[in-house]
């Protein structure tokens, strides 16, 4: 098994996450991480599912995901053709001994401060999940008191559009 | 013109040229049982609502059109649960309409609400809550089309009280938008040819017709690839009348019950031209062990059905009735050029009529003994004589009925077969009859099954529907029965139901039908006879039969279809051979092949 990037656009319609989450636990499948927001067409949104099933397994997922009414369109992003990005929040222990160390991790790994407080520090980070759960580790020590990340979005590298194409008609917003 | 949002329920199904709902009125409903009284389209009231739900699966199976059920919110909705996953593991084309609570009590826990999208979502093929009353026309014109089209199945449509209860200017919409939703009917034509060229390579191919074949209305298409090289014919549970059981290329029935000849000839073929079946549990046994030296032609209209049980050589996404007959002009055109002639399949053909003839269904019934249910069944295959519509219950006597029976049109069987519903015979015979009155409808049930939706011989009586009901009764569970003997050693737990409760004749007279008991071999004739011929009201037949009987050929759960068992000394004989140190007395744990030791009985 591995993991695999699913971009799903669906109709945004009430619903269509329970359909599409619902079918995924039914057919016995894990979710991963599952990201939805609009996209650049009205009425569309788009789904970031990362799963980890079989390859035979994936197709039987993706076929019976095709024949939710709603689901307008499946595309396996692959790793190698695509951008894939998350972001993670962590609210670390500090006082003021520790608070220069985190900070200076937080620099290495492109990452900001968005909060300080006097014995606590969050910082906000983008990046592959890899990326983002190294820098877990080395916060780790500090004390992590809270940590939120909001499940991996990917898109193709290129000029392609997923929203063109066969099979997809429909009207781009202004 | 304003209208309110039940008038254009009622409209809509209008335009979608309904002609009977099955309900049952409740308070989140009611506004659309006003309107109904003014609009040309019959209610026929059910007792209960799975009653509505499988008589709309029994009107659309025996017409082919959409079956509409109507139920009020809450339990009404939940009601309808059963019909309605039936409806979705047979493809059986249903719209639902139920009422909710009024949009601002949803999600408040209010009197009868139920959150029934979320319920049904897995056992619909679509379903929708419409909380703005100008979409009410728009939702049932798309159920129907979902229903009806691609690989059909239930549709729900759920509207709030007060959406009911709007009034607007209504207008019916003509086109469709459902930009998610195009199901693909045509072959893809490279498969098509691959496919022509796999059945003249063949030399032992087996056509393996599903349901699929009776949804697309492809039994003319399926006769002539049949005719057109001499391809053997076996026709699933779903699939039974698809092909005619006359045809000299019919094998018959595959499966855990299926015929011997039909099941052994996928065992034994080299090409599998699966059209519109799904490869089955209940028809492939062990799958690693299903068919094995077959290559597989797998057409179906939906393409997540293939290659999801066993890999396919030659896939093809399309309509069946469409895609046959692409096969057939395909083969039309490969035997028309020099290199290829017309397959030579005798060794083969050779090899099934000896099976045939060597192998056929048993009847053991003895002149002074008990009355077996075989007799029965035959006996209403004769009287029908390919004609009619039989209906049944889940149990033993499906079985036996679709063993038994010689059916030779399509939509003259009409069985709950993936979900096995018992319960479904007597209001799926009663929507059958309604949408065909026309037919003879003979429900052939259990008396296990009876039991669970007899409270509809009230709807058959008042509405005047008369259906020919005849329990096959055995006192008991007789399938359950019939594996605690074969595989729990004769301990009977719950199965025992009496013959005597309910006294069927009794009951017939208490609902107002004709009533009939039959107990001898000798007077189901004339019983049938006057059974047959009441045809003002409804009636019911006690058919006393043998409580130990049991359903063969069978292959056991989970065994490979090459352990096809015929009868029960064959088993006894089996299992007694294959214990050790002698211990294979009916009843002992050496009966059970080894995979069934494990637990693993389905």
């Amino acid at each position: 098994m591995a993991n695999h990037t699913l971009s799903v656009l669906v109709e945004n319609k009430p619903g269509v996450l329970a359909r599409v989450a619902g079918l995924f636990s039914r057919r016995g499948f894990n979710i991963e991480s599952l990201a939805v927001g609009p996209t650049e067409v009205e009425e569309v949104s788009r789904m970031t599912i990362v799963v980890d099933a079989a390859e035979s397994a994936l197709e039987q997922v993706t076929k019976q995901l095709n024949k939710l009414i709603h689901v307008l369109k499946i595309v396996e992003l692959e790793p190698a053709g695509s951008v894939e990005r998350e972001l993670q929040m962590i609210k670390v222990s500090a006082d003021g001994q520790t608070r220069s160390e985190i900070i200076e991790i937080a620099d290495v790994f492109r990452s900001k401060v968005v909060d300080v407080d006097t014995d606590a520090i969050t910082i906000e980070a983008t990046g592959s999940p890899e990326k983002l759960s190294a820098m877990v580790r080395l916060l780790a020590p500090y004390g992590i008191r809270e940590l939120v990340r909001s499940g991996m979005i990917a898109v193709g590298r290129g000029s392609r559009s997923i929203t063109e194409g066969r099979g997809l008609r429909l009207e781009r917003s202004a | 013109m304003e209208i309110t949002g039940a008038q254009a329920v009622i409209k809509s199904l209008e335009h979608e040229g309904v002609e009977v709902v099955f309900g049952h009125p409740g308070g989140a409903i009611l506004p659309a049982y006003d309107p109904i009284l003014d609009s040309p389209i019959r209610h026929v009231l059910a007792r209960h609502e799975q009653g509505a739900g499988h008589m709309a699966e029994g009107y659309a199976h025996a017409t082919g059109r959409v079956g509409v059920a109507m139920a009020t919110s809450g339990p009404g909705g939940t009601n309808l649960v059963t019909a309605l996953a039936d409806a979705h593991m047979d493809s059986v084309p249903i719209v639902a309409i139920t009422g909710q609570v009024p949009t601002v009590a949803v999600g408040g826990d209010a009197f009868q609400e139920a959150d029934i999208t979320g319920i049904t979502l897995p056992i619909t093929k679509h379903n929708e809550m419409v909380t703005d009353p100008t979409r009410i026309a728009a939702a049932i014109k798309e159920a129907f089309h979902i229903a009806s089209t691609g690989r059909p199945g239930p549709v729900l449509v759920d509207i709030p009280k007060d959406v009911l209860n709007a009034r607007f200017a209504f207008s019916y919409p003509d086109r469709l938008r459902l930009p998610g939703y195009k199901p693909t009917v045509r072959g893809h034509g490279k498969m098509v040819r691959e496919a022509a060229r796999e059945i003249l390579g063949a030399r032992r191919p087996v056509i393996y017709a599903g349901g699929g074949i009776i949804r697309a209305d492809a039994h003319d298409e399926l006769r002539r690839l049949a005719e057109l090289v001499d391809l053997p014919v076996v026709t699933t549970l779903m699939a039974r009348g698809a092909f005619p059981d006359s045809h000299p290329n019919h094998l018959g029935m595959p499966g855990m019950h299926g015929h011997w000849t039909a099941v052994t000839a996928m065992q034994r073929a080299d090409l599998l031209i699966a059209l519109g079946s799904r490869f089955d549990d209940r028809v492939t046994g062990n799958l690693a062990a299903f068919a094995p030296g077959a290559r597989v032609i797998h057409v179906d209209i939906d393409p997540a059905e293939i290659g999801k049980n066993r890999a396919v050589d030659v896939p093809i996404v399309g309509d069946c009735a469409v895609v046959i007959g692409q096969i057939i002009d395909a083969l039309t055109d490969l035997l028309s050029r020099d290199e290829h002639t017309v397959p030579d399949y005798t060794d083969w053909w050779e090899t099934l009529r000896g099976w045939k003839a060597a192998h056929p269904l048993r009847n053991d019934q003895t002149a002074d003994g008990p009355l077996k249910p075989q007799t029965v069944i035959r006996a209403i295959s004769d009287r029908l004589a390919g004609d009619g519509i039989v209906v049944t219950g889940v149990g033993q006597h499906q079985m036996w009925a679709a063993q038994h029976v010689r059916y030779e049109k399509p939509r003259s069987w009409i069985n709950s077969g993936g979900l096995g519903t018992m319960g479904f015979c007597v209001p799926a015979a009663i929507g059958a009859k309604v949408g065909r009155p026309d037919q003879t409808v003979v429900a052939i049930d259990g008396d296990g099954s009876f039991q669970m939706t007899l409270q509809e011989l009230a709807t058959a009586r008042t509405e005047n529907v008369p259906v020919v009901f005849c329990v096959i009764n055995n006192g008991s569970l007789g399938m359950v029965r019939q594996w605690q003997e074969l595989f729990y050693g004769g301990r009977w737990s719950a199965i025992d139901l009496g013959y005597d409760v309910p006294d069927l004749v009794k009951l017939a007279e208490a609902y107002g039908c004709a009533g009939y008991r039959c107990e001898r071999p000798e007077d189901v004739d004339s019983t049938l006879e006057k059974a047959l011929s009441v045809g003002e009201v409804p009636v019911i037949v006690d058919f006393r039969v043998d409580q130990t009987e049991k359903v063969f050929p069978m292959v056991p759960a989970g065994a490979s279809n090459d352990e096809i068992i015929e009868s029960a000394e064959e088993w006894y004989a089996k299992a007694a051979a294959g214990a050790s140190g002698g211990a294979g007395e009916p009843g002992g744990a050496a009966q059970l092949p080894p995979h069934m030791r494990e637990g693993n009985v389905v």
